[in-house]
C-alpha cells in the first residue's frame, strides 16, 4: 500500500514538473534555410516576461517583434529574414546572465534588445562584449553601465558592445528635481529607494539636484522590494512633514507605497522615474494615486508624429499587451540592429560576413535614422544622443504628459 | 506628531498576521514533528480562494458586508482542502520515513503550489488587486487605523480565543494534546491519531486562510509568491515563541512584527547605525533577535514549560 502511493505521488509530481517545463519551452523551427539565398537571423530579446515587471517586459518583446515583422514585410534587408527570440530574465541578474550565454551560443543571433533592469544589464554586459555581440537596452538608465563606476568624475566606456536608447538617470533624476522644485513648488521631500542599481542611483541624482536648488530632504528610507508592508515607513513620512515623496524604484513597490501613504491620510504626491511609469502603477496605487508624478525618457510616444505609425501598426498587429513605457525605445533598438545588419550586408555584396557580430556592433555605433522616439544615434559611450524627458501625472486613471524638455545643468 | 504609538500599532498588526500563519506551523509540528514548509502556500491559496469567490462567484458590485463572509468561507474551504489533500497524499505516505523525506516533500509541494497558481490562475503572473472595504481610516488620538486593518484587529484575537477553547475544552482538542504528548500511547487509548493529524492540518489552514484575507484587505493585492516570505516569517515566529506551543506562535508573531517595525523606524537614529537602519534591514534585525532568543532560551519564548501541548 505504502509503496503504491509513493509511486503514485512520484508519478504525479513528475507529470506536474513536465507540464511546467513545457510551459517554458519553445518550438525551435531551425534558423537558416540558405538554399534559397534567404538567410534567417535572430534578434534576441531579454526582458522580464513573467513576474511583477512583466507588463513592461512584454511591451518590449512585442515592440521588437513588430520591428522585425516590419523589416521582413518591407524587405528592408535584401536576402535576410529577421526572427525574434525572447528569453525571460524574471528581472533577476542571474537569469539575465544565463540568457546572455544562450544568445551568444546561438550563432544565428546577430543582436540582442534588452534588458529592462540596470542590475540585470550589469550581469550581461561582459558576456556579450566577449562575444562582440551587440546589446541595445531600451530601458536601462543607470549611468555606470556606459560611463563606468566613476562617471561623475571621469567617464570611461567599459563595454564597446553595449548601447541604449533610453537616456540616463544622471539626467532623469535632476530633471525630476527641477520639475518638483520649480514647477510643482514642493520644498520638503522624503526620499525612498529600493537599494537596487536603478532605484538607488535615481534617488541619489534626484537628491543632489533637489538640495542644490534649495529644497530640503526631511527623511530617507530604503525599502525591501520583497515586502508589501510599508506601514513603518509610511508613519515616518507622515511625521516628517514632507510635502512630496520621491521614490527610486519600480511600480510593483511604488504602487502599494503610494496607496499606503494616501491611506494613512498623507495627501502628498509620490514622484518616481520611468520605473513607475506603467499602467500597472495606476492599478496598484488605486484612487489615491491621482496626482502622482513620473518622469520618463523621451517625448510621449503617442504625441510624436514619428510615432503615430508605430502606434497604429502596434494596434493592427493585435498584441495582447500594451507597449508600455519602453515600446517606442524597444522598436528603435530593434531597428538599430536591423539598420546595422543592412549596412554590413550591403558592404559585403549582399551576404552576411563570417565575422558578422563584430561588424554589426561597429555599425550600430554609427547608425543614424529617424525612429519612433526621434533621431536615433549613439554617442562615444553608447548612450543615446536623444536626451529628451517628459513629466507625466496620473489623471483620470491614465498617465498624462504635462511637461517635456531636455535637462539643462 | 509622536510616532511611537502608531509604530507600535503597525508592528502589532504585522505581528498578528505572522501569528495567524504561525499557528499552523506550530500545531502540525507539535503533533507530527513535521515542519510543513508548504504552509506559506496554503496561506497564499487561501488568498486566491477568497479572490475567486469575489471575482467569479459573486455578482459585480456586491457590497463587502455580504462579500466578506463569503470570501472568508471561500478562503477557508480552498486552504483546508489543499492542506488536507497535502496531508493525505504528500505527508501521510512518508510518516514513517526518515525526518528529512517529508521536509523535502514539503519544499517541493510549496514550489508546486506556487507554480500551479502562477500557471493556471488568470492574471496571477503579476499582483492581482484584492477588493477593498469602503470608508476612510479611523483615528484614535495620534493613531490611524485603516479600514482594511479592522478585520485583522478583530479576527486575530477571536481566532485565538476559539482555538484556545477548542484545544482545551473539546474532545478532539484533548485528543490533540494527547497525540502531541505520545502518539503511540494515544493510539492505544483509543484516539484515532490519523484523524487528529488531519484536524491539525485543517485547523492550521483555517487560520492561514483568515490571515490571507487579512493580508488581501490590508495590502489591497495578492500574488502567487506572497506565501513564501510570509511563511518563512511565520515559521520564524513559531520558533521564536517555542515551536509546538500555540500561544507561543501568536506571541512570537507579535514580537517579530514589533521588532521589524521598530527596527525600520528607529535603528537608523542610533548613532553609528545609520547604515544599518531602514526597512531594507528589518529582516536582518528580526533574525538577529531570533538568534539572540535561541542562544539564551533554545526552546523559544514559551517553549518547554508547555512544550508537549498541541
Amino acid at each position: 500500500m505504502r509503496q503504491r502511493s509513493l509511486i503514485a505521488i512520484t508519478a504525479a509530481l513528475a507529470a506536474g514538473a513536465l507540464t511546467l517545463t513545457a510551459c517554458g519551452s519553445r518550438d525551435d523551427d531551425g534558423g537558416s534555410d540558405s538554399g534559397s539565398g534567404n538567410k534567417t537571423v535572430v534578434i534576441g530579446v531579454d526582458a522580464p516576461l513573467t513576474g511583477d515587471l512583466s507588463a513592461l517586459g512584454l511591451g518590449i518583446k512585442n515592440s521588437v517583434d513588430l520591428a522585425a515583422k516590419t523589416a521582413n514585410k518591407e524587405k528592408t534587408v535584401e536576402g535576410i529574414t529577421f526572427k525574434v527570440e525572447a528569453l525571460d530574465d524574471q528581472a533577476q541578474p542571474s537569469s539575465g546572465q544565463q540568457n546572455a550565454v544562450k544568445f551568444v551560443a546561438d550563432k544565428d543571433v546577430v543582436g540582442v534588445v534588452g534588458p529592462l533592469n540596470s542590475s540585470v544589464a550589469e550581469s550581461m554586459q561582459k558576456v556579450f562584449d566577449d562575444a562582440k555581440l551587440v546589446e541595445i537596452s531600451p530601458a536601462n538608465t543607470g549611468p555606470t553601465l556606459t560611463q563606468g563606476t566613476d562617471w561623475q568624475t571621469k567617464k570611461v566606456r567599459t563595454y564597446k558592445s553595449y548601447f541604449r536608447t533610453a537616456t540616463t538617470d544622471a539626467i532623469q533624476g535632476p530633471f525630476a528635481a527641477q520639475y518638483v522644485y520649480n514647477d510643482a513648488k514642493k520644498k520638503k521631500v522624503y526620499v525612498i529607494d529600493d537599494k537596487k542599481t536603478y532605484g538607488a542611483g535615481l534617488a541619489a541624482t534626484f537628491t543632489s539636484e533637489f538640495k542644490k536648488l534649495g529644497g530640503k530632504v526631511v527623511g530617507t528610507q530604503h525599502i525591501d522590494p520583497e515586502t508589501k508592508d510599508f506601514s513603518a515607513v509610511v508613519t515616518q513620512v507622515k511625521s516628517s512633514g514632507a510635502d512630496v515623496v520621491y521614490y527610486g524604484g519600480e511600480y510593483p513597490q511604488a504602487g502599494p507605497l503610494s496607496k499606503q501613504i494616501k491611506a494613512a491620510g498623507v495627501k502628498i504626491p509620490l514622484v518616481g522615474g520611468d520605473g513607475i511609469y506603467s499602467a500597472d502603477f495606476i492599478k496598484l496605487a488605486g484612487a489615491g494615486g491621482k496626482g502622482d508624478l513620473a518622469t520618463s525618457v523621451g517625448a510621449p510616444v503617442e504625441e510624436l508624429p514619428s510615432a503615430k505609425e508605430f502606434v497604429a501598426n502596434y494596434k493592427a498587429a493585435g498584441y495582447k499587451e500594451a507597449f508600455e513605457a519602453y515600446g517606442g525605445y524597444s522598436y528603435d533598438s530593434g531597428w538599430a540592429i536591423i539598420e546595422a545588419v543592412k549596412k554590413v550586408v550591403e558592404d559585403n555584396d549582399g551576404k552576411l560576413p563570417d565575422d558578422a557580430r563584430a561588424k554589426i556592433t561597429e555599425a550600430v555605433q554609427n547608425v543614424s535614422f529617424d525612429g519612433v522616439t526621434g533621431k536615433v544615434s549613439f554617442d562615444e559611450y553608447g548612450d543615446t544622443t536623444n536626451k529628451q524627458l517628459t513629466v507625466y501625472s496620473v489623471e483620470g486613471g491614465t498617465w498624462k504628459a504635462i511637461k517635456s524638455g531636455t535637462y539643462t545643468g | 506628531m509622536n510616532e511611537l504609538p502608531q509604530q507600535l500599532v503597525n508592528g502589532l498588526l504585522l505581528g498578528s498576521m505572522y501569528g495567524l500563519v504561525a499557528i499552523g506551523y506550530t500545531m502540525v509540528y507539535g503533533i507530527v514533528q513535521l515542519i510543513n514548509f508548504a504552509h506559506g502556500e496554503i496561506f497564499m491559496i487561501g488568498g486566491f480562494g477568497a479572490l475567486t469567490v469575489y471575482l467569479y462567484v459573486l455578482p459585480d458590485g456586491t457590497t463587502m458586508w455580504i462579500a466578506l463572509p463569503l470570501m472568508l468561507l471561500g478562503a477557508v474551504i480552498t486552504a483546508t482542502t489543499v492542506a488536507v489533500g497535502a496531508e493525505r497524499f504528500a505527508y501521510r505516505p512518508l510518516r514513517t520515513a526518515p525526518r528529512l523525506a517529508p521536509l523535502i516533500t514539503a519544499i517541493g509541494l510549496s514550489l508546486a503550489l506556487q507554480q500551479a497558481v502562477w500557471a493556471w490562475y488568470p492574471d496571477a503572473k503579476q499582483s492581482i488587486n484584492f477588493p477593498e472595504i469602503e470608508g476612510g481610516p479611523f483615528k484614535i488620538g495620534d493613531v490611524t487605523i485603516q479600514t482594511g486593518d479592522v478585520f485583522l484587529l478583530i479576527a486575530a484575537p477571536i481566532s485565538m480565543a476559539i482555538l484556545a477553547f477548542f484545544v482545551m475544552k473539546t474532545r478532539t482538542g484533548r485528543g490533540m494534546q494527547a497525540t502531541a504528548q505520545d502518539p503511540d500511547t494515544a493510539k492505544l487509548m483509543g484516539i484515532n491519531t490519523d484523524r487528529i493529524i488531519v484536524v491539525a492540518f485543517a485547523l492550521g489552514a483555517v487560520f492561514a486562510a483568515v490571515g490571507a484575507v487579512a493580508y488581501g484587505l490590508k495590502y489591497g493585492q495578492v500574488q502567487f509568491r506572497m506565501g513564501f516570505i510570509l511563511g518563512l516569517k511565520a515559521f520564524t515566529a513559531a520558533v521564536l515563541g517555542g515551536i509546538g506551543n500555540i500561544y507561543g506562535a501568536m506571541i512570537g508573531g507579535l514580537v517579530l512584527g514589533l521588532a521589524e517595525t521598530l527596527a525600520t523606524a528607529y535603528i537608523a537614529d542610533v548613532p553609528g547605525m545609520e547604515q544599518l537602519g531602514g526597512q531594507s534591514w528589518a529582516n536582518v534585525w528580526a533574525f538577529v533577535l531570533l538568534i539572540l532568543v535561541l542562544l539564551f532560551r533554545p526552546q523559544g519564548l514559551l517553549g518547554e514549560r508547555v512544550a508537549d501541548r498541541a
